[in-house]
């Protein structure tokens, strides 16, 4: 038996299908979850996969948050399920205020698409434990809301508290606030971050790199740990 | 103000009607009446003035593109031709794909962002209403001079927009062009395409059939964007002193057109239309008329059901409106529940607005009342045709007479070392990564090659790793010195690119972008490039598979560059064979392969150091550009080439420099026997590429090119990386990467930011 990983999808969510390939090549279950259902169909883990839930017409993630689905989510994310929010993912957990801080148009006000490297700050989230701290990754990076910023105090915390998950190396591609590009909750359950590694797991597609893979099975074999606990 | 309905407009024969003002002619309103045997009602008028206009009706270039279909050449991948929403390829192990190139180029430049992203949004749904998941877009665009002050304006927004809405639908952008010419100053082109994928059994066609079958519009409601966008925008000239245009610019909401998707495909699989087509140019006239002409049998359309966001819209403008994000659907009346509560899933709006009936008639009735009664083949298929008189321009003798090989040329080494900078730092020339970061190239998690490789390459199969490659091309400084060849080589050079990638081409669509087709020149130049491609298609055995007209690109008295852009399509049994353009390995061995010869005309050496544009455009060789590109295939299949790229604007250096680039080492060249370092490096001769070929392939891969009668001649080795690599001509001069790089790579930038 292996874990079973729920992927969302929102109305205007795009890398959901991209998701739960990433999870399959990990060797994990894909669940497919819908917005207006409330049941998480047993799922030892979330993804919110990223895209443009509602169009962000209104501040990006602001509308999805308040989906029945994510009143489960917050509901278990708070209980101690794993739940990963990329780009638009993290965009929706900052709403919940699962994580800190808010996400604002990047600096240079267009869409940027990259290969963008980044930094793993911590192995000891759920989903980075397969990475060493310290540890660089390419991953690539697409978004247009994508600086992070939070007051100078949870900056503080999040810094004191090991809690900056990654950090952007080389450029800071939409001014985000100390380089920052994902955080994680306290417990470490709970991790966001804007790059996207579902596009990073395999060596013949996108970047050509495979570095995103990490998160795919740092999750399986904690999820697996604790099921043998 | 009273319903103009059938029964007033018989009973009222002489009122005066605004036919003129919605762009027909007066023969034209004529034989509205003829057919009608009466006047046509307001309604009727409206209808006809949008479907007959140039963009939706094909008036004046249609007797030239038969030749498409004359002069198609036998193809079994053919499964779909030209005059539904797309063609359809078959790409083996049961797939079939499905791509098309559209214009959006007048609206793009009224609004930039909002034109160029609906253009997006409309090519997006044609593709959807095939049957096919959409898998990919691009986007060929020509601009203005670069440093022209309007051309921020415009770029700008153009790429805001194809970003805005293409980002937000999850469709991966995997290549395209921009283009640098004062010619597009005042007439941006910015042309769309998109490539979908499903399998055969999944095929859907735009026809209504089955009496007592439902009608159902759903999407976005009906709003009052939009309205004569076909007929006043797209088939006029624009007249710098005329009022603004704007309201006729439809806006998108990307959004609305992700559900769409999402929620046809489900309705899709499902199986539940049994004829759908999308709502674009010409709006409700042209889906309701295509629909029933391509039928049997009638329709009967309540036209106050449609779901609005004015409610103030007369029923004219209702069937004029160019509202995006809207699809219309035939379905069996047993399977219209099931299809409402799929669209109920997604959020999208359906409602049924009517349904096929027996007679032979599109009947249209708003509150009880009928307002249109017309035969459907009348409005949709049967425009008026026009033999436009062509002549060859007076000016041609003397532009070709004026012979790029009389231009001076580089002095000295140090001098040739200069221009070859200003080269590859020219807007035309230089990196447009400002442009494509702005797409997301990634998402869908199928991306083989994305631009700047010579085409897109997405996988279409993840067991299998079938995939489908992409390239457009299209040179209006090669058409205007001779449409004929001009045409020819965009279609030769997107075979090259999509066969350099690895891919097999297998089919043509185009986008045929002109100036006004009441100037018997620009007439020539339009009879001149269709039948130059439909000639290049026949011999290179991919048939033209749809695409679009794109006319009036002028302003005032002058007329663009005649500008046809070229998408080929090509399979690749294997992506992990794919050829990428980076030299990525030191040591390996540089070919060129083909015959250079002295060809300046029309080349990206004479604009840029010359500002000159006169002689003949390269030599056509049809038959040399398929060995080439089979010995491209083979040398990629069988491991012999580790990277290839196309020659075209900027000859051998632009490609060396760029594959250098990419892949981050340099490259040590010998100018080759028989040849001047000039000519080696800057002619545009046709029918060429440069491979790197690992030394211990070199034996066998010459053998394969001399076996097969290709020229192959070693130029060179991959050499150095890092701060150390240089671009070395021998005897000549060196350039370093790094300095080649600050001037490739900082232009657009500089000119945009």
């Amino acid at each position: 038996m292996t874990a079973r990983i729920g992927v969302v999808t929102f109305p205007g969510t795009l890398d959901d299908r991209d998701t739960q390939r990433a999870v399959r090549v990990a060797g994990a279950e894909a669940v497919p979850l819908w917005h207006r259902d409330k049941d998480l169909k047993q799922v030892d883990a979330v993804v919110l996969p990223g895209g443009f839930s509602y169009g962000d017409y209104l501040r990006a993630g602001a509308i999805s948050r308040f989906s029945p689905l994510m009143e489960t989510v917050i509901e278990q994310a708070k209980g101690g399920m794993p739940v990963l929010g990329i780009c638009n993912g993290f965009q929706v957990l900052t709403e919940t205020h699962l994580l800190p801080g808010a996400m604002l148009r990047n600096n240079h006000l267009h869409f940027v698409c990259r290969d963008q490297k980044l930094r793993v700050e911590t192995d000891n989230t759920a989903w980075t434990s397969d990475y060493t701290a310290g540890q660089e990754i390419s991953v690539p990076l697409k978004n247009i809301d994508g600086r992070y910023v939070a007051d100078e105090r949870t900056l503080d915390m999040l810094e004191a508290e090991g809690r900056v998950a990654f950090r952007y190396l080389d450029l800071n591609p939409n001014g985000s606030l100390r380089d920052i590009a994902g955080i994680s909750n306290a417990a470490g359950n709970v991790v966001g971050l804007m790059p996207h590694p579902e596009h990073a797991v395999e060596p013949l597609v996108g970047t050509g790199r495979t570095d995103g893979l990490g998160f795919f099975t740092s999750i399986l074999k904690n999820l697996l740990k604790g099921a043998h606990a | 103000m009273t319903l103009d309905t059938v029964k007033h407009a018989a009973e009222t024969p002489e009122s005066e009607q605004p036919w003129k003002e919605l762009g027909l002619k007066q023969d034209e309103y004529e034989r509205i009446r003829e057919i009608l045997d009466r006047r046509p009602t307001g309604a009727e008028l409206a209808m006809y003035s949008v479907m007959w206009s140039e963009h939706c009706s094909y008036k004046s270039s249609k007797v030239h593109l038969k030749q498409f279909g004359e002069k198609a050449p036998e193809n079994d991948a053919l499964l779909v031709g030209i005059g539904e929403n797309a063609g359809v390829v078959d790409v083996g192990q049961g797939y079939a794909v499905t791509f098309k190139v559209e214009s959006h180029n007048h609206p793009s430049y009224i609004e930039p962002y909002q034109g160029a992203a609906t253009g997006v949004g409309g090519i997006v749904r044609d593709i959807l209403a095939m049957g096919a998941r959409p898998v990919a877009v691009m986007d060929p665009l020509r601009f203005g001079a670069a440093d022209h002050p309007d051309t921020k304006r415009v770029l700008p927004g153009v790429v805001a927009g194809i970003g805005g809405y293409g980002n937000c639908l999850g469709l991966p952008n995997i290549g395209g062009e921009v283009v640098f010419d004062p010619c597009y100053q005042g007439n941006p082109l910015v042309n769309a395409l998109c490539v979908g994928v499903m399998k055969h059994e999944d095929i859907h066609l735009a026809k209504a059939s089955g009496t007592g079958n439902k009608v159902i519009l759903y999407g976005a409601r009906t709003g009052g964007d939009g309205i004569g966008g076909v007929s006043v925008l797209a088939s006029e000239t624009f007249d710098s002193t005329g009022p603004s245009r704007r309201p006729a610019v439809q806006v998108g909401d990307p959004f609305q057109e992700k559900l769409l998707i999402e929620c046809t495909l489900e309705i899709f699989r499902e199986d539940l239309v049994a004829g759908i087509q999308d709502l674009g140019g010409a709006g409700l006239s042209c889906a309701t008329s295509e629909l029933a002409s391509a039928g049997s049998g009638g329709m009967r359309v309540e036209l106050d059901t449609v779901p609005l966001r004015d409610a103030t819209l007369s029923p004219e403008e209702i069937l004029m409106s160019e509202s995006q994000e809207r699809m219309c659907a035939v379905v069996e009346p047993g399977n219209v529940d099931r299809f409402l509560e799929i669209c109920e899933k997604w959020d999208v709006i359906a409602t049924v607005i009517g349904e096929v009936t027996e007679g032979e008639r599109l009947e249209i009735f708003w509150h009880g009342e009928q307002i249109v009664d017309v035969p459907p083949r009348s409005v949709a298929h049967e425009g008026p045709t026009y033999h436009r008189p062509y002549a060859r321009p007076e000016w041609q003798d003397a532009l070709q007479a004026d012979d790029a090989g009389k231009l001076a040329r580089p002095a000295n080494a140090d001098e040739l070392r200069e221009q070859i900078l200003k080269l590859v730092a020219s807007p035309n020339q230089a990196s447009k990564a400002w442009v494509t970061d702005q797409y997301d190239r990634f998402v869908q998690g199928n991306t083989i090659l994305a631009q700047p490789e010579d085409s897109g390459m997405v996988r279409i199969d993840e067991e299998t790793n079938l995939g489908v490659a992409v390239s457009t091309d299209g040179n209006g400084r090669y058409a205007k010195l001779d449409p004929y060849t001009g045409a020819q080589l965009a279609l030769a050079e997107s075979y090259r690119n999509v066969a350099a990638s690895g891919a097999k081409p297998l089919a043509v669509s185009d986008c045929l972008n002109f100036g006004s087709p009441e100037d018997p020149g620009v007439m020539w130049q339009f009879a001149e490039a269709t039948r130059g491609l439909a000639d290049a298609c026949q011999a290179l055995g991919t048939p033209v598979t749809g695409g679009n007209v794109s006319l009036y690109n002028q302003t005032g008295e002058t007329a663009i560059h005649p500008t046809p852009v070229v998408a080929v399509l090509g399979v690749i049994d294997d992506v992990t064979r794919r050829t990428p353009i980076a030299f990525a390995e030191e040591g390996q061995l540089l070919y060129l392969l083909g015959d250079t010869r002295e060809e300046f005309g029309g080349s990206a050496w004479s604009q840029v150091v010359h500002e000159h544009l006169g002689g003949l455009p390269p030599q056509v060789d049809l038959d040399r550009e398929k060995l080439l590109a089979e010995i491209l295939i083979s040398g990629s299949r069988d491991g012999m080439i580790d990277a290839a790229h196309d020659l075209s604007d900027g000859g051998v250096v632009q490609a060396v420099v760029e594959s250098c680039l990419r892949g981050g080492h340099g490259a040590r060249l010998v100018v080759p026997d028989g040849l001047d370092a000039f000519t080696f490096l800057l002619s545009e001769s046709a029918g060429r590429a440069v491979v790197a070929v690992p030394r211990s392939e070199e034996l066998r891969f010459t053998d394969m090119c001399g076996a097969r009668g290709l020229p192959a001649t070693r130029i060179g080795v991959v050499d150095g990386s890092g701060a150390d690599a240089v671009v070395e001509v021998q005897g000549e001069f060196g350039i370093p990467l790094s300095e080649l790089r600050t001037a490739h790579e900082e232009t657009v930038p500089g000119l945009l930011a």
